[in-house]
């Protein structure tokens, strides 16, 4: 990226990386934009969206088949795309900033599992629920059980893997193998009593995909991400002083129960929306924040902001991937994530060896 | 002023301190000395709020335990033993942390000055996780100077609490970071620093308190608590307090040297 070489540095803000982080939030503004054009141009039918686009300009209504394809499977799709992007990356760097290492995902340690677990109970067992408290949830149903399945999971693994301030590392990627392995068996135990109604919901949302995209499931989606998102500038400067632990960010004004509180529940609103709508999209959560940290550094104030532009950027030139590479078939987005996303992992394992040996 | 009475901290199933009490005074570096193990880091703990402990501290007339963490990061900055640091942050950057809620991030000014304090200008590009020891420990003075850069606000004495900042300091910094917490006390502030080197204490402290397994033995001017009875008790060996005409008290392992002889 030339640009952020031309930002000329003050020699008095030297080692400062605020103005390159803030010059990188407007590039990836313009990167996001030209993804969702791209998201929003490309697909199996022959629709274009230059031509629909030249059309409308020229005051031409849109064909009945055009404004199925654009309004409601691609937008829809692009929509969800952005929303879930942005939720696991910003999810990935808050909860790199509270357990204080570059390896915490919801991913990796549990926290999706744990979400996908109240979705499919919800998807399974939802209809024992009394109808009127079915009705009342709606169309959030599994949204709500997967955000509550994915914040048993991260307090859960708060409580196992840090003692007086301190998380392990080591404990907390073990706890989050115990618990991705208790929630996939409890899983099984579902899938085995599912009907096969409910098998074909559960196969088609465990591939991890955003081929199902509909506008009722952005709706179901939305309102989660969209809270979750609007709290994390409340969380950075707390995040940053969390760098010091837990203790000196105490003393330097946080109130540090308080911050991972709200951490966790954010955490647990975003992966669970996320998880509910598109299942189990992996690696985006640890790459997106890894890469902007390389690029700007660890500043939260900037990193959130970054993360959730990036990840939803992101997210969607793999499913343009997922939709063109075997078109006119589709690849689960979740393959692309993790063919992406495995090896540039190893990457950064090879990067913090040493950090993984305390 | 700062008031700590009765205070006890238990780490189950041991007892770590017993009944402390504890006193320092704006103006003033109050040291607190003792061996290895004897509760020195837990008493700092106490007292700024980090450890639950029985008992009560007041700070500035105010009970601690009553007060928010950001009143409190108002009033004091606290330097811990060692403070490893997660991300890769610049100096500048971990400098940064410590300017509080109202203080903008434009206050670079304050930054530089706190980095200058310290002898550490110029090291503002630098990662604070390729530094030596002595020279993280330095930032993170000046990440605590910039907290409560001044002494005294509105007629209100500010504190340092400074848990062993210069044992990793070679003895030209040992000497300017104890003149810092000089002048931070002669301008009106309040220092309670731990410590281990006794002769620096004796030059620098105006208070001592000497801490052996978890009590008080005694808390006063340096030439009342540096004497060979108290110390040999409290250090389990024998040591040899003199004094220079003009330089003041120094302190010497005296005997060991003469028995191994
Ligand atoms: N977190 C802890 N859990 C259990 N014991 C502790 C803890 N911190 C300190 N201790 C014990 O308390 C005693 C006093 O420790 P500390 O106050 O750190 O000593 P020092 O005077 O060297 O600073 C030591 O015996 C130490 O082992
Ligand atoms: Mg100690």
């Amino acid at each position: 990226m030339t640009f952020l070489t031309h930002v000329m540095p003050d020699p008095a803000l030297a080692g400062d990386r605020s103005q390159k982080a803030r010059a990188l939030s407007f590039a990836l503004v313009f990167i996001l934009f030209a993804a969702a054009l791209l998201s929003l141009a490309i697909g199996a039918s022959g629709t274009s969206l230059w031509d629909a686009l030249i059309g409308l300009a020229n005051g031409e209504a849109l064909s009945a088949r055009d404004r199925i394809v654009l309004l409601d499977i691609r937008l829809p799709r692009t929509v969800m795309g952005m929303l879930v992007g942005a939720a696991l990356a910003v999810s990935g760097a808050v909860m790199q900033g509270l357990f204080r290492n570059p390896l915490a995902d919801p991913g990796l340690v549990g926290v999706s599992a744990g979400a996908g677990l109240g979705a499919i109970v919800a998807i399974v067992l939802g209809g024992l629920l009394p109808a009127t408290v079915a009705a009342m949830f709606g169309y959030y149903l599994v949204s709500v059980a997967a955000f509550v399945g994915g914040w048993l999971s991260t307090i859960l693994l708060y409580k196992v893997s840090t003692r007086r301030g301190r998380t392990s590392v080591a404990t907390m990627l073990l706890a989050g193998i115990a618990l991705g392995a208790l929630a996939g068996a409890l899983q099984g135990v579902l899938v085995y009593i599912a009907d096969d109604a409910q098998l074909r919901t559960l196969t088609f949302w465990g591939m991890g995909s955003l081929a199902g995209a509909t506008w009722t499931k952005v709706i179901a989606a939305a309102p989660l991400i969209l809270l979750a998102l609007a709290i994390v500038p409340f969380l950075a400067r707390g995040l940053n002083a969390l760098a010091l632990g837990e203790a000196a960010a105490s003393h330097i004004g946080i109130s540090v129960q308080r911050l991972k509180n709200t951490a966790i529940l954010m955490v647990a609103g975003a992966v669970g929306a996320a998880v509910a709508v598109a299942g189990g999209i992996g690696f985006i959560g640890i790459v997106v924040p890894h890469l902007l940290r390389l690029m700007v550094g660890p500043d939260h104030r900037y990193l959130l902001v970054n993360s959730a532009l990036l990840g939803a950027a992101l997210l969607l030139i793999a499913d343009v991937i997922s939709r063109v590479i075997i078109a006119p078939a589709e690849l689960p987005i979740g393959i692309v994530t993790a063919t992406l996303g495995g090896p540039f992992f190893l990457w950064i394992l090879l990067r913090q060896r040493g950090l993984l040996d305390m | 002023m700062l008031d700590a009475t009765d205070i006890s901290v238990c780490y189950e199933p041991h007892r770590i301190l017993h009944g402390i009490d504890f006193h320092a005074a704006p103006g003033a570096v109050t040291a607190i000395v003792g061996p290895n193990g004897s509760g020195k880091t837990t008493l700092m703990r106490a007292l700024t709020g980090e450890t639950d402990y029985a008992g009560e501290v007041r700070l500035n007339n105010e009970n601690i335990a009553r007060l928010k963490p950001w009143e409190l990061a108002a009033m004091r900055g606290v330097l811990p033993q060692a403070t490893p640091l997660a991300f890769p942050f610049t100096v500048i950057e971990v400098v940064r942390l410590g300017l509080s809620r109202g203080v903008s991030a434009g206050n670079t000014d304050l930054i530089h000055r706190a980095l200058a304090r310290v002898d550490l200008s110029g090291f503002e590009g630098r990662f604070y996780q390729e530094l030596s020891g002595g020279e993280q420990q330095r930032v993170q003075l000046a990440r605590v100077l910039a907290q409560v850069w001044s002494p005294v606000e509105d007629g209100e004495p500010r504190w340092l609490f400074l848990d062993e900042p210069v044992s990793a300091l070679d003895i030209g910094h040992q000497l300017q970071v104890m003149q810092i917490a000089h002048d931070y006390a002669a301008a009106g502030g309040g220092v309670v620093t731990v410590m281990h080197d006794l002769n620096l204490t004796a030059m620098f402290a105006d208070s001592v308190a000497l801490v052996s397994e978890g009590r008080i033995l005694q808390q006063g001017a340096p030439e009342e608590v540096f004497n060979n009875a108290l110390l040999s008790r409290a250090y389990h060996c024998d040591v040899r307090v003199n004094s220079a005409p003009s330089q003041g008290t120094f302190i010497l392992p005296h005997a060991a040297k003469m028995a191994a002889e």
